[in-house]
């Protein structure tokens, strides 16, 4: 692997920035594994070069059917965030924000992780009161998150108008060390760095069935280019992972939604944080391209088509134009779908399955890029020591059964 | 937007129904004689159908009735509605 750095950017601009290898290799998968994870966006990259970094195994492969950082690692609106109500969750997605401060340096890639501070917005009295809770518990769990009235709202995002709304502002809850993060770099630094570890990325891959021992074990998997041996196969397939698992005979409680993101023309910076807003459902942020990226909702039925109907991104449109009339000009210039997995309390699934030797990490729903670093972190200790992490302890499959959900599709009352 | 046929007032626009989750899924008849892996199924796994799936939609902002539909989730085409009580078009008698 070629390390990056400033002497090296500077070195090669003398000879016209040529000379610069494949960040990675493109390898014919090997008869069998140690470890196999099935898809290769962030979470199943991430899964890999923890596999590889922190508990050795001795060969692992990523298994991709198109491109790596193709589906929701390339389509989320790339927020990130700590600051969910349960212990549980907060634990795990902290865990995650700990891990995205470092990570452009232990990566030797640069995710742009810029910490602008999300500002999530109040807009009714229950709203108020839900997000002060929130407030108070991320405080005790120590968890960065503080309440702003409106006018401190504004001076933190002078866009944000207050004036003559049809849902007024009536305060906001603040994540400092919330942010944004390049969504491509964090597939393509964790595929660099794997591969540097001898972990095979193999693209244009698709599975097409588990294969099992007699004992009911995993033994390996079927795709399009030909069996591979495996006893440790992990899933991180996303919107597709009830797809996968119904070809080891488990139904999940998952479903599968479009979810619909847009961006502008790029103008200059003019937005200087992350505005999320669950009630009139909208996000935006501006990119360092200077594109407005903007959040829509889900669409109302389960899909697999990756695209949606037009009229969820007009209504958070016309949410944007009113809490932010000086964007009411801007021309949209992109707008697509991703499939997202959507569990019944929206939180995830990162477990061992009744089948031994195949792992699940899914049901991230609309929010998995921010967790990212800590959903690969906690996966691959499962994979690698067959038992969960402390964190992901609680986020089992077998929680729907015993009654032990982590209601966070309560906690926000809507999907986020 | 979709264009949804109801099977009572005909086509119209998506923004008039809400989707009600996958079709068919009978609640157990005697829930104390049901056993917690009976209920985690009825309540929470699902099939997720990647292709021809059977669902519920309800006309709201019309009739009000709920009805049942074949939809390809690959596509997002419907094959067909029809009425709550009667079985998907195509489905052995
Ligand atoms: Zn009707």
């Amino acid at each position: 692997m070629q390390p990056f750095s400033g002497l090296a950017l500077l070195k090669r601009g003398f000879t016209g920035q040529r000379g610069w290898t494949p960040q990675w290799r493109s390898p014919q998968p090997k008869p069998g594994y140690d470890a196999l994870i099935i898809g290769g966006g962030g979470h199943g990259l991430g899964t890999a070069y923890y596999l590889a970094s922190e508990h050795r195994l001795g060969s692992v492969a990523v298994l991709e059917k198109g491109w790596i950082g193709g589906g929701n690692t390339g389509r989320n609106t790339t927020i990130i965030r700590s600051n969910y109500l349960f212990a549980e969750s907060a634990a795990l997605y902290d865990h995650a924000l700990k891990l995205w401060e470092g990570l452009s340096q232990a990566l030797n890639y640069n995710l742009m992780f810029s910490q602008r501070g999300v500002m999530l917005l109040a807009h009714s009295v229950h709203d108020v009161q839900v997000s002060k809770r929130h407030v108070h518990a991320n405080r005790a769990a120590g968890v960065d998150n503080e309440w702003l009235t409106p006018e401190e709202a504004q001076a933190f995002c002078p866009p944000l108008n207050l004036q003559g709304l049809r849902y007024p502002v009536l305060g906001a809850a603040l994540q400092r060390h919330g942010g944004t993060a390049r969504h491509d770099a964090v597939a393509w630094g964790y595929a660099r760095a794997a591969d540097a570890l001898g972990v095979d990325i193999v693209e244009n891959c698709e599975v097409t069935g588990i294969l099992r021992d007699t004992g009911g074990a995993v033994a390996g998997v079927e795709t399009t280019r030909g069996p591979i041996r495996a006893r440790r196969v992990g899933v991180a397939a996303a919107g597709h992972t009830s797809v996968i698992m119904k070809m080891a005979g488990i139904e999940l409680p998952l479903e599968s939604y479009p979810l619909q993101a847009l961006v502008s023309e790029p103008v200059k910076p003019v937005f200087p944080c992350v505005v999320m807003s669950n009630t009139i459902h909208a996000y935006i942020s501006q990119s360092d391209k200077g594109e407005l990226v903007i959040g829509a909702g889900t669409d109302a039925y389960t899909s697999y088509t990756q695209r949606g109907a037009l009229h969820i991104p007009s209504h958070a449109l016309e949410a944007i134009c009113e809490l932010f009339p000086i964007f009411r000009r801007m021309r949209m210039l992109r707008n697509w779908g991703g499939i997202v997995d959507l569990t019944p309390d929206r939180s995830p699934i990162i477990a061992r399955t009744p089948v031994p030797g195949l792992y699940v990490n899914c049901g991230w729903g609309t929010g998995g890029f921010k967790a990212t670093p800590g959903s690969a972190h906690v996966f691959a200790w499962t994979i690698a020591r067959d038992e969960p992490h402390p964190i992901n302890v609680p986020f089992t499959l077998e929680r729907f059964r015993e009654g032990l959900l982590i209601d966070e599709a309560a906690a926000a009352a809507v999907a986020h | 937007m979709l264009l949804i046929e109801c099977p009572y007032c005909g086509e119209r626009p998506e923004p008039e129904f809400t989707y009600g989750g996958q079709a068919h899924l009978a609640r157990p008849r005697d829930p104390a004689a049901t056993s917690d892996e009976e209920w985690t199924a009825f309540l929470y796994r699902r099939a997720n159908t990647r292709g021809v799936h059977a669902e519920r939609w309800r006309h709201v902002h019309g009739c009000g009735r709920f009805f049942n539909a074949l939809r390809d989730t690959t596509s997002d085409q419907f094959l067909a509605t029809y009425r709550i009580g009667e079985p998907p078009p195509g489905a052995p008698r």
